[in-house]
């Protein structure tokens, strides 16, 4: 753990500008490819694999907001889909309004499901969701207030370790349960979908399906950027110091309870966003989203990737999602199986993922460097702070 | 979990009224019926001493509109013998042979066609059907059929058997069932029967012309919880003429409502402390190995799938003696998980030592990979296990409390886990070697334990205990690959609110929330109940994190 930590910290000023740089040129060839190649040409890249890599990218800002509170700052959220799946649901809501009255039913003011539960009006929650800023505000608020109370209470009473785990936990399950709920205004367990454009344009149209993977794509590197900003100021360091050794940090002067509270917040609004770009993109949102397993399936991607680096959890968001889409497809039995010994694999021989993997072949080329291999003791030193449970 | 859980009151709930329900149906049925039919009776003159055989030999001949005179006949001449007959003529099995005109009954055995004489008592050699022809029956004599064998019933030898006679009697009070009630009034020696005879006597007279008859019967009937009794006295409230006899049905009626309540909240609290008993059996495992080591081990709910397992297939092993596979299955299921368990802990956790985050991602893992494992080795569908004989069945305390046996058994049957885990870890080398690590697990390694070994033995005691929980849990639930699932969140909602390694806040704990649960879900719905737990408990560790009962001193840093 303490080498990990070490580890990120001397190589906080990892390679974000070329990275970002090669998810620029990516993002614009593969726009192209869709926009300007005949389909018949080998550059062509059809519009289902456009739709794939936007949902992908969804998947890396998501582990992207995991990254940034389980990395930096220790916090293992195992409900971090709670947040993906809200900031989704206000994404689908406003959406469903643009459906108006080409809906099955043909009511130009419910959403169908509304109509077939015979409700007459549009719910207080419903109001205001058919303007874009409206929405978007929401997008941002939902989630980043539910953060921002259950941060508020859980890190003010030190609830932290693997009892915070389970209590994210539990707070995703209450809203898997909720949002099945009919009663809820949701559309219960088939959730919001049938969407037939966004802004005015058609959801269907090659155009769209571009410009929302761009759109993703550029946010994915803004918010890179603002978070590798934000981790390397001052309020960064206090950050990493407070995974090291909370009670330190305290002792220091800082309170510790409102960074944390401040980065989940923020670690929140990254998923919520993430969640509003992957409806328009799969055109369902529906409670399973909600589900624990896809919130500690984020976490894995973060582990693969390498905790700490920003950088690792894209990587790894890509890479296992894109070998899920695979293995689906050749044994849909076996995922589950390759799942699970990833889980076990990655946490017995990887503890640091695949930047890390990737940093200790760096280090054998270079053996001058040999700052990484820092001293034992001073290790030993921290434990007693670290063993008040965030490691 | 919760939801099969109000499933299953559901089912309970309406099973128990459609057996009130079913018989007032037929006597609506029969009803009408009976009054434009029976009319002609009077005027039909008896006018020579009939026997049995004629009356039976006219019962092949009469018009169904005309059989009820010669059934009340029967009933009186024929008396108990004939109680077979009249049970069979209710089942539609009564026939008679075409050429003979003998009454005969029918019963098939192994897809043969078998008759016997209602009289001789002997099977027919070699009858079809076709030289058959049944016995008609219709609704108005049904409920005549009914009423008849219960007023023969009420002679039975067996205590139970009158008890439930005279209850099927209440119902629909002739005056033929009266004159029997008050005939065999006297002989009877059972206090139960003896009172539901008076109810029944009293709901009778309570038609009576006389006020002061009519209050007699008020303050009998108001000492019985009988549905019929209730629904007697809010009629006489609405109908009767005497201001006191009214007032004294409103009190009896008030009593009633209040007695009935009582119960209610007893059989709701049952239903909870079931609950309860659950998550303890699934939380205490966890609860063990969370404690000792801080570990959470996330495969814990599969371990509990897997206990489940054994008993479906030891069921299959042995599907002719299914009444003894329980004994089989408990030991089999502790072995089964607890290996696994020690397999768990020597293969994974041993290397993840002082990293409970990463542990917990590792048993994740684990969990996936045993839950695609049985999904592949025995099909995702969800599997039935039979319960034996024993378990099944209900205790019937009073006419609206019956606890089921299964549940009855699985709380016992938990609590008996506890108090022997409890014995383990209080009496046991084995307990003082755990407890001696939870405490201090270095110092307990300088004194010469071997803290590695305690490790596998408590993760393998904790799993074990899971398997355990999972034969419990295959006599309440379909077994399925999901099962550990619906289990794993709730169980550690009871070993978080019961505070990390101890054991008898985990009991507290399991048994509160269980009861908790069940007392909201009246009142919002199950979902919404088990989301207002849930939201409870994480209030509740924001006042106290570390649980109801905290591990006090060094220990707990």
């Amino acid at each position: 753990m303490n080498q990990l930590m070490r580890f990120s910290r001397l190589h906080g000023d990892s390679k974000v500008a070329p990275f970002v740089a090669i998810l620029v040129v990516l993002t614009l060839l593969a726009s192209m490819g869709n926009l300007l190649m005949p389909e018949d040409s080998a550059f062509y890249v059809s519009t289902y694999t456009i739709t794939l890599l936007g949902k992908y990218l969804c998947y890396a800002m998501l582990a992207l907001a995991v990254d940034v509170i389980w990395g930096y700052c220790g916090i293992l959220s195992l409900g971090h889909g709670a947040f993906f799946a809200l900031g989704g649901y206000a994404m689908g809501m406003y959406l469903m309004r643009q459906i108006g009255d080409r809906g099955v039913y043909g009511n130009p003011e419910l959403p169908d499901f509304m109509v077939f539960l015979n409700w007459t009006e549009l719910p207080w929650f419903w109001q205001g969701m058919d303007q874009f800023w409206f929405a978007m505000l929401m997008v941002l608020l939902v989630p980043g207030i539910l953060a921002f109370i259950f941060g508020w209470l859980a890190f003010r009473s030190r609830v932290t370790g693997v009892y915070l785990s389970i209590m994210t936990q539990a707070l995703t399950y209450a809203l898997l349960l909720a949002f099945f709920r009919n009663e809820m205004g949701f559309g219960g367990n088939n959730g919001l979908t049938d969407f037939k454009d966004i802004l005015g344009f058609d959801l269907q149209a090659d155009t769209t399906r571009v410009t929302l993977f761009a759109i993703t794509a550029l946010l994915l590197a803004v918010i890179l950027v603002i978070s590798h900003k934000i981790l390397q100021s001052r309020m960064g360091k206090v950050i990493v110091a407070i995974r090291d050794g909370e009670s330190r940090a305290r002792f220091i002067g800082y309170r510790t309870e409102r960074f944390k509270v401040w980065l989940f917040v923020y670690s929140a609004l990254i998923a919520g966003i993430a969640g509003a770009l992957y409806v328009p993109q799969v055109g369902i949102i529906n409670p399973g989203e909600f589900s624990p397993l896809n919130s500690i399936e984020m976490v894995i991607w973060v582990a693969v990737g390498g905790r700490g680096t920003l950088i690792g959890a894209i990587v790894g968001a890509l890479l296992v999602n894109f070998a899920k889409t695979k293995f689906t497809a050749i044994m849909p039995d076996g995922w589950l199986f390759a799942l699970g010994a990833l889980f076990v694999f990655v946490t017995l021989y990887l503890p640091q993922g695949l930047m890390g993997l990737y940093k200790k072949m760096m280090d054998k080329r270079r053996p001058d460097n040999s700052d990484s291999h820092g001293s034992d003791t001073e290790g030993k030193n921290a434990e007693p702070a670290v063993k008040g449970g965030n490691v | 979990m919760r939801r099969l859980f109000a499933i299953l009151c559901c089912y309970v709930a309406t099973s128990l009224t459609s057996v009130h329900a079913d018989e007032p149906m037929t006597t609506v049925d029969a009803d009408p019926a009976t009054l434009t039919t029976v009319s002609p009776l009077p005027s039909d003159p008896v006018a020579e001493p009939v026997s049995v055989e004629t009356l039976l030999q006219s019962l092949t001949e009469v018009k169904l509109s005309k059989a009820l005179p010669v059934l009340k006949q029967l009933e009186s001449l024929g008396g108990v013998a004939l109680l077979p007959m009249f049970k069979g003529m209710l089942e539609g099995d009564l026939y008679f042979v075409k050429s003979s005109k003998e009454v005969v009954m029918i019963s098939t055995i192994k897809g043969e066609l078998t008759a016997q004489g209602v009289l001789s008592k002997q099977p027919l050699p070699g009858v079809s059907k076709n030289q058959l022809k049944k016995i008609r029956v219709n609704n108005k004599l049904r409920g005549f059929l009914r009423q008849a064998i219960a007023r023969l019933q009420i002679s039975h030898p067996d205590a139970s058997k009158r008890l439930a006679a005279v209850q099927a009697l209440l119902t629909h009070l002739s005056d033929e069932t009266i004159a029997t009630l008050e005939r065999v009034r006297p002989q009877e020696q059972d206090e139960d029967v003896q009172a539901m005879i008076d109810l029944a006597l009293a709901l009778h007279q309570s038609d009576s012309a006389d006020p002061a008859v009519r209050l007699a019967a008020v303050y009998v009937m108001a000492d019985s919880l009988e549905s019929d009794a209730r629904n007697k006295l809010v009629k006489i409230i609405g109908h009767d003429t005497d201001p006191k006899v009214k007032a004294a049905a409103t009190k009896a009626l008030k009593q009633i409502n209040e007695e009935i309540e009582f119960y209610g909240f007893i059989d709701q609290l049952f239903f909870g402390l079931s609950l309860g008993s659950v998550l303890l059996l699934a939380a205490i495992g966890l609860a063990i190995t969370f404690g000792v080591m801080g570990v959470i081990n996330m495969a814990h709910g599969e371990m509990i799938m897997l206990g489940a397992y054994t008993t479906y297939v030891v069921q299959l092993m042995m599907p002719n003696s299914i009444e003894y596979s329980l004994w089989v299955a408990i030991p089999l299921a502790f072995v089964v998980s607890g290996l696994v368990g020690v397999l768990i802990e020597r293969g994974v956790i041993r290397h993840l030592h002082g990293r409970p985050l990463e542990t917990l991602l590792a048993t994740f893992g684990i969990s996936l990979i045993l839950q695609q494992l049985v999904r592949s080795v025995f099909s995702p569908l969800n599997r039935q296990v039979a319960s034996p004989e024993w378990m099944s069945g209900t205790l019937d305390i009073n006419p609206i409390l019956s606890l089921t046996l299964n549940r009855l058994y699985i709380l016992a049957f938990a609590l008996l886990v506890f108090g022997l885990l409890l014995l383990i870890l209080r009496k046991t080398s084995l307990g003082l070697n755990v407890r001696a690590v939870s405490q201090n697990r270095d110092m307990a390694k300088a004194m010469g334990i071997r803290t590695d070994w305690v490790d596998a033995m408590t993760f393998g005691l904790g799993s074990g205990i899971a398997g355990i929980a999972g034969v419990a849990l295959s006599q309440l639930t379909n077994v399925g690959p999901n099962l550990g699932q619906a289990y794993i969140i709730d169980s550690f909602m009871v070993v978080v609110f019961g505070g990390v390694g101890n054991l008898w806040g985990t009991l507290v704990a399991a048994f509160s929330l269980g009861v908790a649960n069940k007392f909201l879900e009246p009142v919002t719905g199950a979902v919404l109940a088990s989301i207002f737990v849930l939201i409870f408990i994480i209030l509740f560790i924001q006042k106290r994190p570390k649980g109801l009962f905290p591990q006090k001193g060094r220990a707990a840093e």
